[in-house]
This record gives C-alpha cells, structure tokens and sequence, in this order.
C-alpha cells in the first residue's frame, strides 16, 4: 500500500517535471518561429544596394532603405539627447531624496508613463508640438520616443545607484568632496554599468514604436536629415510598404524588417558586453 | 602651538527625539592617540561622526552645543573645510572601487578636482603609502584596483587616502573590527607611527585594544562620558564603579 502511495506520488512528480520542460520550449517556438520566417524572407533582399539606396517609385524594382536606417538613427540620437539627461537626473534625485513627497509623485509619474500606450503619447506629441508648429517633423517623433524612454532610464538608474553601499558616499564625504562631486565623481562611475544598461534597454525598447511615429515624423520617401521636416524611420517604412500591394514595396518591408531585428538584437548582446566592461567590482 | 586640538563643551548630538550623545566634556590632546570605548549602542560611533560633522548627513540628525579645533567652532566653518582637517577611516575598508590604487590614495585631491603636476602626485602617493607600511606591498601594482587587495591592505589603503590630504586629526570608527588578527596588529603598529604627525581619534569596542594602543581612553556609556584619563589609570585603578564593571567584564 505504502509502496503503491510512494509510486504515485513519484509519478506525479516526473509529470509535473515533464510539463515545465514542454511549457519552456513553449516559450521558445514562437520567437524561433518569428525569427525563421523574417530571416527567410529578408534575407535574400539584404545586400549593400538595399542598405545604400532609398525606395523607388511604384514600378521599378530594386531599391533600399537608406532613408529608413539614417532616419531611425537620427530620431533615436535626438530622442536619446532628450531623455538620458533628464532620466538619469531624475533617477539620481530618486535616490538621494527616495522618501521625499515629490519623489513619491515622481515615482507614481514614471509607473504611470510607463504604462500609457505608445499611440497616446503620439497623440500628444500630435498636439503640442506637430499642431504648433504647423507640420510633420522627426523632432517631435524623437520628442514622444523621449517620453517612452524617460521610465526606463529614471528607474533603471535609480534602482543601479540605491544598490550601491552607503560606505562608498561616505568614504566620498569624509574626504571634503561637496555633494555633486560625490554623485558625479563617485556615485555615477560606480553604478555606470547598471545606468548604461538602462539605457540601452530604453533604446531597443523605443527602436521599432511605429505609433507615436505615425503622426510626428510621418514617414518621407527620400533622403532627408532635416529634423525639422518629415522623416523616415524602419517601423514606419515596414508599415507603410508591407500593407502596399506592389511585391517590390512588400519585399523592402521584408528587409526592414530583418535589419530592425538585427538592430534589437545587436542592441542587447552590445548592453550585455558593455555592462560587462564597465562593471565596477564592488 | 596649544596643546589642545579638541575641545567639546556640553556637546549633545539626536537622532530625532533619540537623545545618544549627552552633555560631552572632553579636551584631546595634540599628537596622541585617544580610544573611545564602550558598549555598542552608547553614542560612541556618533560623537565620532560629530568631530568631522558626518552626524549631521543622516536624516533627523541634530547636535548642539561646542566642539573646537584649534579653538575655532567646528560647527561655524563649512563642512568641506572641517573634513580636509579632519579626516576619517571607516569600519569596513571602503577604497573607490572604480579607481586604482595610485588613484585612491590622491582620491582626495583627484575627486576634489584639484590639479597636481605629475612628480607632486608621484611624491604623496609613494610618501602616504609608505606612511601605512603597503608601499613595498603594492608598489608594483599601482595601477591596479584598490579592490584587489586583502582586507587588510584595504584598509591601509584607506588610511593612506586619510593621510595624503595631510589632516591634523584621524578619526577611526572600529577600523579593525572586519580585519582578521594579523592586519589588526599590523593597523596597530601603525597607530603608533602615526602619532608623530597626526592626533587619532580611535572608536573600539575592544578593550584590550584600547589599552593596547592609546594614550589616553574615553569610556561612554548610555550617551554619557562616565569617563576619561590616562589609559593606564582607566584600565588599573577607574574612579568610576561603571568603568570598573565595564573593564572587568561584568557587563557588555
């Protein structure tokens, strides 16, 4: 009877075992599925005319997504000069003062903004600074990417610096250091690896939002590097091409959309190695 | 140059409505070593933090009455000129674990922005860490990280970053307590070596060691300095029954 009792329990348990290893590679297929059937359809429209060139009109094969890649890269440099500065300020004022009213607010904000849908934070990136300035631009696209960013970073840093021992600030105070130059001498090169992290986490984060693009920088067929005017980014060119019934456009969106996964996946093993590098041994 | 460094008059320090140090009179001496004993919790560590004004960091943190250097209000001058004079090694060896050794021990200079020429950064970092006995240690591994040393040679370290801005008074809270036997004696001998330049200020909860190395003892109890003389008076014939209880182990 005992035996039996012990049999089954036994049995219960290598199903149970069974069961999260079939639930794991669950996880996997998807992203395994995802990345096969991209790379199989991109793959044959990726060379160096297709990086170099910007789409042609209706009609004529070839072409490339030149306009895409550069616009994306300035879209994000502009939204990075906004958000990381303001980001890590805010996330360094988390931790020093992180039992103060304003930094309760502060915290509540970025939970909140982190969860307002992208295409809300386009909408008022829409009203506040394509309707005054009366048109489309990739300012104002890199303005709502900031705001997507600002989360990240400001929690990312926080949590990095709160870690770090009480000693290192005061070994840093007792040698006269005045409080700034302890943050930005002492606190910040320490905890640099975990800010960096957060930020090139909010990076790969912002790089394929489609939504708050739509109506800021709007997407341009050429070559433009005006931030002021209409630009194209790889989400809005996917967008734009991959609903379009001509085979060229479709296959251009294919390729897009293998560099932008190529792009996301270079972005994070880049974090891994570089919080790697710059990993202070506490 | 008087003889006096130190002096507190009816020094009282708080933490929010937790009054720990009471009413401290107590003149240190220039160019010796005074130990602070006392059982944990008996606002030793927090006078300690008062004479370079570190009390005052921590949230809800007050104190009042005087404490002088040289006769002048510590309380009067800015913070950032008390902690050049006064300078401070800690429980735990805490060297910058982003800068090398050379880096460290010039850490106050480097860190405060203040610009040496090369040979003059070569001569204090050589001279400091000679001062600690670690030069012959580490002298091949400068441009390693601090991090990399022992426990004990970290907190050589330390000191050496304490020395090299040149203070007139060191102030060590329990600096051997996380050091195994042998880089405690050797924090020891140096207390000794020390002294010829500099006035220590030594918090310990270790008697033997407050006997072993200081001149004068400073015994504090419940916030209260029950006592304070030459250390071999305190530990051989105490005036207060609260000392002779605390010396002979009767309590802890």
């Amino acid at each position: 009877m005992q035996a039996k009792s012990v049999k089954y329990r036994l049995g219960k348990s290598y199903g149970f075992q069974l069961l999260t290893y079939l639930l794991a590679f669950a996880i996997v297929v998807p992203l395994l599925a995802i990345l096969f059937y991209i790379v199989r359809a991109g793959i044959t429209r990726i060379n160096w005319h297709f990086l170099v060139n910007i789409p042609k009109p209706v009609g004529e094969s070839g072409g490339g997504i030149a306009n895409a890649i550069l616009g994306s890269i300035i879209i994000i440099a502009v939204a990075s000069i906004i958000a990381i500065p303001i980001g890590i300020m805010a996330g360094i004022y988390l931790s020093e003062n992180g039992k103060s009213r304003l930094a309760y607010w502060v915290r509540l904000s970025t939970d909140i903004l982190q969860g307002v849908p992208s295409i809300v934070i386009g909408i008022i990136a829409y009203f506040w600074l394509v309707k005054p300035l009366r048109g489309f631009s990739a300012l104002s696209g890199s303005v709502a990417l900031a705001i997507m960013m600002l989360p990240i970073i400001v929690r990312s840093t926080e949590e990095t610096l709160k870690l770090l021992p009480d000693t290192l600030k005061e070994a840093a105070l007792a040698l006269g250091m005045p409080f700034h130059r302890v943050i930005f001498k002492v606190i910040v090169p320490v905890g640099f690896s975990g800010i960096l992290s957060g930020i090139m986490l909010s990076i790969a984060r912002i790089t394929g939002e489609t939504a708050p693009l739509l109506f800021t920088a709007f997407g341009n067929p050429y070559l433009s590097v005006n931030i002021a005017k209409p630009m194209q980014s790889l989400p809005l060119l996917i967008f734009n091409y991959a609903t379009s019934p001509y085979t060229d456009w479709l296959n251009l969106a294919w390729g897009a959309s293998l560099i932008l996964l190529f792009w996301v996946l270079f972005l994070n093993i880049l974090t891994k190695l570089l919080t790697r590098k710059w990993k202070v041994q506490l | 140059m008087e003889s006096t460094i130190i002096k507190s008059r009816n020094f009282n320090a708080s933490f929010g409505s937790n009054h720990v140090v009471k009413n401290v009179n107590i003149d240190i001496p220039r160019n010796q070593i005074i130990a602070v004993m006392g059982p944990s919790g008996c606002g030793k560590t927090t006078y300690l933090r008062c004479i370079n004004r570190m009390h005052e960091l921590i949230p809800g943190a007050s104190s009042n009455g005087e404490m002088l250097l040289n006769g002048e209000d510590i309380y009067k001058m800015h913070p950032i000129f008390v902690r050049l004079k006064i300078g401070m090694v800690f429980q735990r060896p805490n060297p910058f674990p982003n800068l090398s050794i050379y880096d460290n021990v010039i850490a106050g200079y480097k860190l405060n922005g203040i610009k040496l020429p090369k040979p003059e950064k070569d001569r204090i970092v050589e001279h400091s860490l000679t001062r600690v006995a670690l030069w012959n240690e580490v002298k091949d591994s400068l441009n390693k990280k601090g991090s990399f040393l022992s426990g004990g040679q970290q907190q050589r370290l330390c000191i050496a970053r304490a020395v090299a801005m040149e203070p007139e008074v060191i102030l060590f809270d329990e600096p051997t307590s996380a050091l195994d036997p042998i880089s405690t004696s050797t924090v020891e001998e140096l207390f000794h070596e020390l002294k010829a330049n500099y006035t220590l200020i030594v918090v310990t909860h270790n008697m033997q060691q407050a006997a072993r190395v200081s001149d004068k003892t400073a015994f504090f109890f419940l916030g209260e300095l029950v006592e304070y003389d030459e250390t071999k008076t305190m530990f051989t014939n105490p005036k207060d029954n609260r000392t002779q209880n605390y010396i002979t182990g009767r309590f802890s």
